[in-house]
Order: structure tokens, then sequence, then C-alpha cells
């Protein structure tokens, strides 16, 4: 199987010819990929090499003139290491981008830490306005690139993995959709840890929500599952442990709940290895969730 | 006071300084304020292809106060070409006042780009030169203004190596030179921009005759910079 990445610059070349608004600006990373849409659009794919501060302020001032930039590098690069001109050129000056990332958090584990970016949607949480899309496979990272693309000058985040679940699934850009029912609980899962997170609860009697837009959060959506699998809440996030905890805690405000928040450790592993290593590491393995999840599903009580 | 905003009238360089005073209540300004001011005054009241009624217009000149502190100068001089009424500018950095400290362009009608954290505003201006080129707008040029300390800023060095072999020959950068730079760029500001590609010249940036003749000098196939020479900030 194909992976999202391998769809980016084939669904976006198509999207620059059919739409004279749309740019491209890259930094080296991805510009193989453009070789043909950069020929037959040379001032709409633009390559401004290794400059990631660069890539994010240009953006800005394309958008500024009235394009539609999609800027693409690997997450690090994109969000951590130009942030500020994140939160100013496309935050505070009021204009927007769609920036598409790769490598995730650990897409390329004997890369090391310096090519991972497990914090990267917990950072765009401290500015106002983004959407954050995180697909679980290539057709669904298709069809959000589609929608972000379309979201008129808004601040999108679409955050493409090599990791993906076996089958993608129909989303709508917005909304949560309930893949199983049950009545002890809701698992919130983010993107391509469905699979674990569905072979973790066979059995369980839990609702299992799967998410591939998380910003905004869609409250309503928990909500109505809580309404008949109780206040009880696992998120399974690719990213950062604890990432959403604070959207879930807001959507319940009101009413008594408990939330546990897994995902990516935020103590640095120093490992390389494999993806698979990694997830086990993070207690992200069908195995080590099956296992925090039903301790949480069932806590244990105290005698007298 | 009370300021009454006459439409009808026009204001000339020898209004700034009162203009300015209705910001700072002061005839004496900080140099990071007037630093700017002549370089201003020429651009908008002679080069910049911009007015009030053009402000939306996608054929405009652009011009981008990078260096947004000390904004009395831009504020003045917006206020003078009646982008702003001139009864905004007594109530500068209060509460109720578009016009803060740093500009915000969301805020304050003409100004292109918020600024206040440098090395913002020339990665934007080549963004805005790169947009304009791809609407086929060759016409309008991209104007950036920035500080020779903000110079320090890796993200304005960024744009400078690109922007060279890109062509970005709409692309125009000021530097406004107050020598407040801890560690002067060895050789000289405009050698640096030459060594990149640019098409560069200095000059006394309180001479308003020189100022024109650099700011409309051809350059082309290569963007340009012009390096405004002022007195040092603590002499």
């Amino acid at each position: 199987m194909d992976t999202m990445r391998d769809r980016f610059a084939p669904v976006v070349s198509r999207l620059l010819d059919e739409d004279p608004r749309l740019a491209v600006v890259l930094a080296e990373i991805g510009k193989d990929g453009f070789r043909e849409a950069m020929a037959r659009h040379p001032d709409r794919v633009v390559n401004v090499g290794i400059r990631e501060q660069l890539l994010v302020g240009a953006a800005a001032g394309l958008a500024l003139t009235g394009l539609r930039p999609v800027v693409h590098t690997f997450a690090s690069f994109l969000v951590e290491r130009p942030f500020e001109q994140v939160k100013l050129d496309l935050g505070h000056q009021d204009t927007g981008a769609v920036l598409v990332s790769a490598a995730a958090s650990f897409d390329w584990p004997a890369g090391g830490y310096t090519h991972m970016a497990p914090g990267d949607v917990a950072l765009l949480d401290t500015l106002d306005g983004w959407t954050v899309h995180v697909p679980g496979h290539p057709d669904e990272a298709e069809t959000l690139l589609h929608h972000a693309v379309a979201a008129g000058d808004d601040k999108v985040y679409v955050r493409l993995s090599v990791q993906s679940n076996r089958q993608g699934r129909v989303i709508d850009g917005r909304r949560f959709r309930t893949v199983r029912e049950g009545r002890r609980g809701v698992v919130l899962a983010v993107g391509p840890v469905l699979d674990p997170v569905l072979a973790a609860t066979e059995g369980l009697d839990v609702t299992v929500l799967y998410a591939t837009t998380v910003r905004p959060f869609d409250a309503a959506g928990l909500r109505r599952a809580t309404e008949s699998a109780g206040t009880d809440v696992v998120l399974v996030e690719p990213y950062l442990a604890g990432t959403s905890t604070a959207a879930v805690t807001e959507a319940l405000a009101d009413v008594p709940h408990r939330v546990l928040g897994l995902g990516v450790g935020r103590r640095e592993l120093r490992r390389y290895g494999t993806i698979e290593e990694h997830m086990a590491a993070h207690g992200l393995d069908p195995a080590a969730l099956r296992d925090r999840i039903g301790r949480f599903a069932a806590p244990t009580r105290r005698a007298g | 006071m009370t300021i009454t905003a006459d439409e009808s009238r026009t204001y000339g360089y020898a209004d700034l300084p009162g203009l300015m005073s209705l910001m700072t209540g002061d005839e004496k300004h900080g140099p990071a304020a007037t630093s700017t001011l002549d370089v201003l005054w020429v651009l908008y009241d002679r080069v910049l292809r911009v007015t009030p009624e053009l402000r939306d217009d996608p054929a405009r000149d652009r011009f981008l106060l990078s260096k947004g502190h000390g904004p009395m100068a831009y504020y003045a001089v917006l206020a003078a070409k009646g982008f702003v009424p001139v009864d905004w500018l007594p109530g500068f950095g209060s509460y109720d006042s578009p016009l803060g400290h740093h500009p915000d362009r969301v805020l304050v009608p003409g100004a292109e780009i918020g600024s206040g954290s440098l090395g913002h505003g020339l990665p934007i201006a080549v963004g805005s030169a790169l947009g304009l080129r791809a609407q086929g707008l060759h016409d309008p040029a991209v104007w950036v203004l920035i500080g020779d300390a903000e110079l320090d800023e890796g993200s304005n060095h960024e744009a400078i190596a690109f922007a060279g072999p890109a062509g970005l020959d709409r692309l125009h950068t000021i530097v406004v030179d107050n020598s407040s730079a801890s560690h002067a760029l060895p050789g000289g500001i405009a050698a640096r921009f030459e060594a990149a590609g640019w098409s560069a010249v200095t000059v006394d940036g309180r001479d308003h005759e020189a100022l024109y003749d650099a700011f409309t000098a051809p350059h082309p196939g290569r963007p340009h910079v012009v390096v405004a020479r002022v007195e040092p900030k603590n002499a």
C-alpha cells in the first residue's frame, strides 16, 4: 500500500492544474514529487531551499496577495523550527495557509529525535483558529487535503504519517465517527492508532470513536457518545499523550467524568529501531493499550 | 487638546513633527521613531503607487514596515497621506486606539503587515513578490523597511539569499542604518546584499533627492536594496 505522503504531491499537483489560486511552497524536502508541477506552474511551485523561516514567511506573503499556499516539510521543521512565523506571519497577520507535515511522531525511528515531532499538535494548540487533520489512511489523507485546500483562507494543518490503518473510512473533515458501541466508556482513537485501538478493545464493552479532525474538537460528538457509554473517556493519540485532554475536559465540564490521555510519552526515548518498537515503548501496541484501557475502565476499588 | 480632522487639508513634510508630537506630546522624539521619517516621507510622497482609495487594489504597490518599533513616523506619514485620521494620533498606545507601539495590519488602514517582532517583514515581502508575479501582476512594487540591527535576524538572511537568485526584481528593501547593530556586518550592509545578487545603493538617509534617486534607480532582473544611513542611534 502507498503512504499518505505518496498521495500528497499527485493530489496537490492536480489541484494546481484546476485552481489558479493554489501555490506550493517547499524547502527542498518533497520537491521530487512536484517536478512536473513545477514545470507546468513555475510561479506557483516555489522551493525556497533549506530555509524554514522563509518557508512560512513567504507562504504568508503569498496569502496576502490572495493565493492559497500549501506548505510542506517534516513536522519538526514546519511547526517547531519556524513556530514564531506560524504564530505571527499566519496568525497575527490574519492570513491562512495549509501546512502539510510528514514524518509525524516517529515515522523514521532510525533517524532519531531530530526528525520526530510528537509535540506538533500540542504546540499548535497554543494558537487560535487552527484546523488539525490527522488522517489514518492514504484515502483519508486525500480527502482531507481536498478539504484543507478548499477551506477558504483558514489555517489548516494536515499531519501525514507512514503509519496507517488497514482500511480507510468515510470521513467528513469535521466530526468523529462511531466505529463501535458499548456501555462502559468511550475510547477516542485519532488517525493511525485506530487499528491498534480496535484490536485492544476487542470484547470490551466500550464505544470507540474515530477522529481524523481533532481541531476544532467535536465536543458534541463526544457528548453524544457519553450518553450511552458513560463519561469515562480514554484518548489514544498518535502524538504527545494528553494533547486533547483539555478539549475533553471542556466538552464534559458540567458532568462528572474521568479522562485518560494515552499517546507518545514526553521523555525522549533515545532509541532507533522500528515504528513497531516505538509503538510498544510508548505503550501504544494493542497489548499495552488493552492493559491500560482495561484497568481504567474497571478501576480497582479501595477496600473499606 | 481636541484635534479636528480636516479632510480637505493637505499635509507636507513640515507638518510631520507636529503630527508626531500628537503621539509623543514632545517635539523631541526617540531615535527609533525619527530614523525612518525621511525615508517614509519620500516613499509615500513620491514613489509608492498607493493611496487610501487604492489600498485594496490588487495592483497597488506594497509597503511593509518590518521595523515595527517606534512607529510614530509611520503613523504620522499615514495620517498626512489620509490613510488614518489625524484625530487618531493622540490616542497612540491607549486601549481604544488602533495605533499601538507596534502596528497591527488588522487595525491600521494602509498597514500591509503587523510587525514588532524583528525579522518577519522581508520573508513576507519575498512571498508577496512571488504571489504578485504568480498572478501576472508584474507592475506593482513590493517595498520593505528594516533596521540595520534587525538584519541580525537569520530569517532576513534566508530571504536575502533566496531573493537574489530567484530574480525578484519587484522586491525592494530599505535598510535604515543608524549603527545600532552590536556586531556590524563585515564589509558593510550593501556588500551582504550584493553578494547575494542584489542591486545595492547606499545613501544619506536624510537627503530627500538622494533617497528618491536611490529608490528609483533601475535594477533589471535583480532585487534592489537602499541602505539609508542616518545619525547613529547612540550618538
